[in-house]
């Protein structure tokens, strides 16, 4: 049980870190934009320092001592002493992708390049050790000697304050007494007076002396009571307002004085403050104990008054950097709460389990389709034309269209979570393709499906590289063709009718169609002396088996094209279209579905049979006549349309539900588009209309049927179902065993 | 009286087993009942291409899409003449559901473990695959199906 709650605390602590390394990077990106708020490097720095605080806590050593590191640089920066410009913000984000690797390794196992860590943990060395090179050094060790781990959780900016002591003049110094009772309930809601009391020490000098005397026999000793109290004499430049703000959370479970005393006292000879502290968290812990074990009662109570009498304390080192201590010494819920209080647009979020989303999704489109059945219901019994009926009606339609959109909108998340990832790819490409770029994203809140976020990562990732791979020109041909030397990739997303539109555009060569055309000839993709519009050739790139790269990289040509990404588009129900203007650049332009919950799809009539044929698939429709369907070999059949044959196949034969040929001229034919950028025509007996529908799993209850990519139930209750274009496209090819085509890609 | 109505309860606590007792054709069969979730009336099914014979196709329960296996045919009888008296008996087994169609459910029995006979030894396959019992009831016979063994195997829903 215990094992699962750490599970769950990892799982927690991992998930803020990947929104912790994203806040990390974007709030860098803008630094390097040149965006000078300093609530940014203060969002920074409280990332990695969260991260830093989260992994001690899981022992993650490794990851500790790398934030650490990058944790005082950031610190230098946010104390203004470090130029967050050119060089050091490149630093800073080649730490924060270390980071991000470090954090995924401490998730997935595995390991990360020693020698990257070492080169990161250089950089930054250098960067924070300018000012005090030998001082800074000395003070990292000792720090280090103390025992890391255990500072990071107890004392989580321990560390910083005392990295900083040396440099600032001594302000005036007042005096106060404080009195600090704590009730039983204070202890109740785990507070701990050893916590405050060092939280006080941060603030200055203090001595502290404990008063047991209202301590009972042990005999009414209650195990739970509070018996202690403390005074406290503070020398502290703070004001009164911070010396009471230690106590802010324990406010009405203690009682409270502070009284300001005018006149400096002798400063007080230096003592063990970890011992005061150990004594005075184990104080009331073994006055409660005792309660539980009489035998060796007698000697706590002994122990007690031993160590409870008065503890001088010196803290000089809190005391020279008062600054720091007010803004670092605050525990870390102050922390979170600076920063939910001070973020731009402090939005609320739950984390749901996705299965619930999904559950809720199901019910809406079961509602969906009910609504519509009720309405076909009340029409076919003549009510609908009443005006009662009718006006509920549309409410209710308008109601369940509201409750899909809003169920909807859960799942949908913005783009930017994909987005996030690409100038860090953009980064590694440009380094090792030895190219200047700067990236430009758009519409990074523009949104979409969650799943259709995730599948979106790895086609984009390709296009990007391709982008500056293929698109961008070597930096001295940029100059000598009169552009910056900086190449441009530009990506941007769009709520475009029903359907997000994300272009990936670049200021590179464009496509060279001439070099297209001739690799496309040598590989046999298109027969030699094809007449070919630029834009046929442009999309030649997206044929299997193309790859213009004359030399196997490393960033693309790995095997995998534009084949590639238009097939995972393609099965997420979306297209890729490209346009290239020679020297100006090429733009992809990817358009999908907002969810893939739902299809736009055309309903059309096979041999009695109702079925749909998703809409993203069709060209056009046509009405064949007779003279332009010819035989084609055995019982192929082919079409002529515009100069150009393009095979025929016959869905109710190839799905089984005949066995002849039917007259294609009774029937209609739809140009599709299928797998590789083939057009094919598929002959149905009619359309019936175009609508959107709920898309149903076949396979939870049945399985695979090929052909078929999944069924939907329309208006009329009964089940249709859903046509896998590839799939069918594929078996007329073989003859009929169609494979299908859409789930291998999925 | 009361001792013959303890023994029934202590036979009914140990090994007592509910069927549901459905007419395929002219034969009668039964299934543990509770692997039933519901019966509903026919409905016309959407036919699936490249099906095996006795997969009627695919109705619309609530929301999901329920395969409907022809008894009749997966028994090795002709075909059903599917119409509104015929009964769809929705089975579940481990997450698949399933919609068998019958000819009628006439009703619920409670049997002990005594009472079930092995199957004949017998060469048509129905026997041998699907009947995992027979019961004697009033000079009626019902074979016990064994509803795993009636689904359709998932992988094996590829003709050809």
């Amino acid at each position: 049980m215990a094992g699962n709650e750490m599970d769950s605390l990892r799982q927690i602590f991992f998930q803020e870190c990947e929104e912790q390394l994203a806040e990390l990077e974007s709030g860098l990106l803008e630094i390097e934009g040149g965006g000078e708020d300093p609530e940014i490097v203060n969002a920074v720095f409280r990332a990695v320092h969260s991260i830093k605080g989260g992994a001690g806590a899981f022992a993650l050593d490794e990851l500790v001592r790398f934030a650490h590191v990058f944790e005082t640089v950031l610190d230098e920066v946010r104390k203004g002493r470090l130029d967050p410009a050119g060089a050091v913000v490149e630093v800073l984000l080649r730490s924060a992708d270390v980071l991000a690797d470090l954090v995924r390794v401490a998730r997935d196992g595995g390991s990360v390049d020693a020698e990257r860590i070492r080169t990161g943990t250089e950089e930054l060395a250098s960067l924070s050790g300018t000012p005090v090179a030998t001082g800074d050094l000395a003070e990292e060790d000792s720090v280090e000697d103390l025992g890391f781990t255990p500072v990071a959780v107890a004392f989580p900016t321990f560390d910083d304050i005392a990295a900083e002591l040396p440099t600032e003049p001594e302000p005036t110094v007042f005096e106060y007494t404080v009195t600090f009772k704590p009730h039983a309930s204070l202890y109740a809601s785990a507070n701990e007076p050893a916590v405050l009391l060092r939280e006080l020490g941060r603030l200055g000098e203090m001595t502290v002396s404990c008063d047991t005397s209202s301590v009972p026999a042990l005999s009414e000793i209650d195990p739970e009571g509070s018996y202690l109290a403390w005074m406290i004499e503070l020398k502290t430049t703070q004001s009164e307002d911070d010396v009471r703000a230690v106590f802010e959370f324990v406010d009405g479970d203690c009682d409270l004085t502070i009284t300001a005393n005018n006149g400096a006292a002798p400063p007080v000879e230096d003592a063990d403050f970890e011992a005061l502290l150990r004594s005075i968290r184990e104080a009331p812990v073994d006055v409660a104990a005792a309660a539980d074990e009489p035998a060796i009662a007698e000697a706590v109570i002994a122990d007690v008054s031993v160590t409870a009498p008065e503890f001088p304390v010196a803290v000089p080192d809190f005391a020279a950097k008062p600054d720091s201590a007010k803004s670092e010494s605050k525990p870390d819920k102050a922390e979170k709460g600076d920063k939910s209080a001070s973020g731009e647009a402090a939005q609320q979020t739950i984390r749901v389990d996705l299965d619930r989303v999904d559950r809720l999704m199901n019910l809406v489109g079961e509602l969906v389709i009910n609504q519509a059945m009720l309405s076909q219901r009340l029409g076919e019994a003549g009510l609908a034309r009443s005006a009662e009926f009718a006006t509920g009606l549309d409410e209710f339609e308008q109601l369940t269209r509201d409750i899909q959109e809003g169920v909807m909108a859960i799942r949908a998340q913005p783009v930017k979570s994909v987005f996030q990832r690409m100038p860090r790819l953009v980064r590694e490409v440009a380094a090792a393709t030895h190219k200047k770029v700067r990236l430009v994203t758009e519409g990074e809140g523009t949104e979409v499906d969650k799943t259709v976020i995730e599948r979106l990562a790895d086609p984009l990732t390709h296009m990007i590289r391709n982008a500056i791979d293929h698109g961008l020109e070597k930096p001295e041909d940029r100059i000598a063709a009169g552009k910056r030397e900086e190449g441009l990739v530009k990506l941007s997303a769009s709520h475009r009718s029903g359907r997000i539109v994300i272009d990936i555009a670049d200021d590179g060569a464009g496509i060279n169609r001439p070099r297209v055309r001739a690799i496309a000839e040598e590989k046999g993709l298109i027969p030699a002396n094809a007449q070919l519009t630029d834009d046929e050739v442009d999309n030649l790139i997206f044929l299997p088996g193309f790859s213009t790269a004359s030399t196997i990289s490393d960033i693309s040509g790995r095997g995998v094209g534009m084949d590639v990404v238009k097939r995972s588009i393609q099965a997420l129900g979306g297209r890729v279209s490209i346009t290239s203007r020679p020297g100006h650049g090429s733009t992809f332009t990817l358009s999908l579905p907002l969810t893939l919950a739902v299809l736009y799809g055309m309903v059309v009539t096979v041999a009695d049979q109702t079925l749909v044929v998703p809409l993203t698939s069709i060209i056009e429709t046509l009405k064949p006549k007779p003279g332009d369907i010819h035989g084609f070999g055995g019982e192929a059949r082919v079409i002529a349309l515009r100069n150009n044959f393009i095979p025929l196949v016959d869905v109710g034969r190839e799905l089984g539900y005949r066995n002849h040929s039917t007259d294609p001229g009774a029937g209609v034919a739809l140009l599709v588009e299928s797998d590789g950028g083939a057009q094919s025509a598929l002959l149905v007996d009619g359309i019936q209309g175009q609508r959107q529908v709920v898309i149903k799993s076949l396979e939870a209850n049945y399985g695979r049927v090929p052909g078929i990519a999944a069924a939907t139930i329309l208006g009329d209750g009964r089940v249709a179902l859903i046509v896998d274009v590839d799939a069918v496209v594929a078996g007329s090819r073989n003859g009929g065993n169609p494979e299908s085509v859409l789930a291998l890609a999925g | 009286m009361s001792e013959s109505s303890a023994a029934l309860l202590q036979s009914r606590s140990s090994s007592a087993r509910e069927l549901i007792a459905f007419a395929v054709g002219k034969q009668e069969f039964c299934i543990d009942v509770m692997a039933v979730r519901e019966i509903r009336g026919w409905t016309p099914a959407t036919v699936l291409p490249h099906s095996q014979s006795y997969v009627r196709g695919v109705i619309n329960l609530r929301g999901a899409v329920l395969p409907i296996m022809d008894l009749a045919v997966r028994l090795g009888f002709p075909p059903a003449e599917a119409m509104g008296r015929h009964v769809i008996i929705v089975v579940q087994v481990g997450s698949q559901v399933v919609g068998l169609l019958v000819d009628a459910v006439s009703d619920i029995l409670t049997v002990t473990a005594s009472e079930i006979l092995p199957p004949p030894d017998v060469a048509s396959d129905m026997a041998k695959h699907f009947v995992c019992g027979l019961l004697a009831m009033e000079g009626r016979m019902l074979s016990i199906l064994s509803v795993d063994s009636v689904l359709p195997e998932r992988e094996g829903t590829e003709v050809q």
